[in-house]
């Protein structure tokens, strides 16, 4: 039906121009010159490229010590819960011991934890330790990932049980299997947990916005608020900055779609 | 089958992540019901101060309206977000030229930082040199003041939301819409159904699962909702349209200091997406269909 063709795939592009419209008059307008920008009617195209735009945005606020931080933290916190994901995630699914199942609820039931509720004693606590406004801050509390664990169990329960009692007999430790066996195998596990990882670090906002005070302790997001609300009417700068911003995760996205996607689909299904 | 040394290694398996959320997830968690009875600003010693935040919640009319708008949020967002990329996912559903140029269109706003798209949406709400305001002016809509206007800030505000989510639900819709037997749709095109009755009684039911979940997920979401509020009327909005519940907690616990107050607003927050999920849980149970 050529008809149902043609409209679906009308839907299809006049939504997809939705979603890109704001991406296009993001870069469109930070290389514009600021009296372009202020033009009515708006311009679509800017009448010439002003990288400009983009050396004032950098000269006015650390981007990048902010991308430094935000890499940093998000590596930490993606390496940490993935490596915290496996052991756990492991022990629960192949190893006997007391009280297994209770710490297991115990686990999931921190799950219903909503962040906010922690967000105060963690202030307190992290300034007591003198954490606060350091990487720790952003690191410690988030090196483990519940909901890692729970994807690795299951993926490790779904393992044929010969290929660990091939190994026990063998005189393999727990600690080789895990690593020797199971992690080469469960690569696309560990993606998924990786790129939630990844993509709740370098995005979350409230936490350092919290956790942080002075400027060099900025991760993006918080640095483009303070941005924001510095130069909001400069639209030129700000269009420059969350260029620059958005510009690391897009590269990556375009590196590593496939397992963005499959990272999205694997965990989004709890059947 | 227990042997003496698994229990050893399962301590050192587990140790680490079991430190961490018992050190900053779950103490903090009790420590925040504690708290909530004192009223302190982390400077001046505690005091205790009984149920007082609590009572003080219930005629605290900021307080309502913060839950208002949270649900005003949600009520905009979910059904808008789970009709659109439902829609848009069962077209992705069929042998489309180009599905990787569209998934990449949908899944863009997903993976930007929000605090970086708040800020080109901000631009685009401009009541008089913004993008919005312009296209609508085709359509003969007089100009909006948007994130200045009470009524239209949040509107606003769930557009944006709306805009930035729809591609992962698309992607989680896509999923659930390919473990849907082709069987099923044989079936259907064999008995001479059209393509609204197939969606009627094969899609639909069979999503249901689906549906639930993102339905579920969003809500509680919404419960969790900041970034752009605080990005697009970080003042809380006009007249306070668009301060969430997870604002007002904000602007209580780092801009009042009044941080037993805040916790008592995070333990209602707290109560609030336990029965929720509890909730949906037993109504949406009933509802699955496991194929006719």
């Amino acid at each position: 039906m050529r008809l149902k063709r043609v409209l679906t795939y009308t839907v299809l592009i006049l939504g997809a121009i939705i979603m890109l419209l704001p991406f296009y008059w993001m870069v469109s307008t930070s290389f514009k010159a600021p009296q372009e920008v202020l033009s009515m009617p708006p311009k679509w195209f800017p009448s010439a490229l002003n990288f400009n735009n983009y050396i004032d945005a950098m000269k006015s606020a650390p981007f990048g010590m902010f991308f430094f931080n935000s890499v940093l933290v998000a590596i930490f916190n993606t390496v940490l819960q993935i490596v915290t994901a496996a052991l756990a995630g492991y022990a629960f699914a192949r190893l006997d011991f007391k009280f297994k199942n209770a710490f297991f609820l115990f686990f999931l039931g921190t799950m219903m934890i909503p962040m906010e509720v922690i967000l105060v004693p963690n202030y307190m606590l992290l300034k007591y330790l003198g954490m606060h406004n350091t990487y720790l801050a952003l690191i410690i509390p988030w090196a483990a990932s519940v909901f890692g664990i729970f994807l690795v169990r299951q993926f490790v329960l779904s393992l044929p049980k010969e290929l660990f009692e091939s190994a026990e007999i063998d005189g393999c430790t727990h600690w080789q299997i895990l690593w020797k066996i199971v992690f080469p195998s469960a690569k696309p596990v560990f993606i998924s947990v990786g790129i939630f990882s990844l993509i709740g670090s370098w995005n979350s906002f409230l936490w350092p916005l919290i956790m942080t005070d002075s400027e060099s302790m900025r991760t993006i997001p918080v640095g483009l608020a303070y941005f924001s609300a510095e130069f909001s009417t400069r639209y030129h700068l700000m269009m420059a900055a969350a260029v620059l911003s958005i510009l690391p995760i897009i590269l990556i996205y375009f590196f590593a779609q496939k397992q963005f996607v499959e990272g999205i689909a694997t965990s989004g299904i709890k059947n | 089958m227990r042997r003496p040394a698994e229990t050893r290694t399962a301590v050192f398996f587990l140790l680490p992540a079991f430190a961490v959320i018992f050190l900053f997830h779950v103490i903090p968690a009790f420590y925040a019901w504690y708290i909530s009875f004192f009223k302190f600003d982390n400077l001046s010693p505690m005091i205790f101060t009984g149920l007082s935040n609590y009572a003080r919640l219930l005629k605290d009319e900021m307080f309502w309206k913060s839950l208002f708008n949270t649900f005003y949020f949600a009520a905009g967002t979910i059904p808008l977000s789970i009709i659109i990329s439902v829609f848009i996912a069962v077209l992705l559903n069929q042998k489309i030229r180009g599905l990787s140029f569209f998934r990449t269109a949908y899944f863009l706003p997903v993976i930007t930082s929000m605090n970086a798209v708040a800020m080109v949406w901000l631009w685009i709400f401009q009541p008089d040199i913004g993008l919005l305001n312009y296209i609508l002016g085709f359509f003969g809509v007089s100009r909006i003041n948007w994130l200045m206007d009470p009524v239209w800030a949040m509107p606003a505000v769930i557009m944006v939301s709306v805009w930035k989510n729809i591609g992962y639900n698309i992607i989680i819709f896509l999923v659930g819409l390919q473990t849907i037997p082709g069987e099923y749709y044989e079936a259907a095109q064999l008995d001479g159904a059209g393509d609204m009755q197939t969606f009627k009684h094969v899609t639909w039911p069979l999503l249901m699962p689906t549906v639930f979940f993102v339905t579920l997920i969003s809500l509680i979401n919404s419960f969790h909702t900041f970034t752009q509020i605080y990005m697009l009327t970080p003042d809380g909005g006009p007249l306070k349209s668009t301060s969430v519940i997870v604002f007002y907690l904000y602007e209580n616990a780092f801009k009042n200091f009044d941080m037993g107050y805040a916790s008592a607003i995070s333990f209602v927050v707290f109560l609030i997406t336990f029965v929720l999920t509890v909730l949906q849980n037993k109504f949406w149970g009933s509802k699955i269909h496991y194929g006719n």
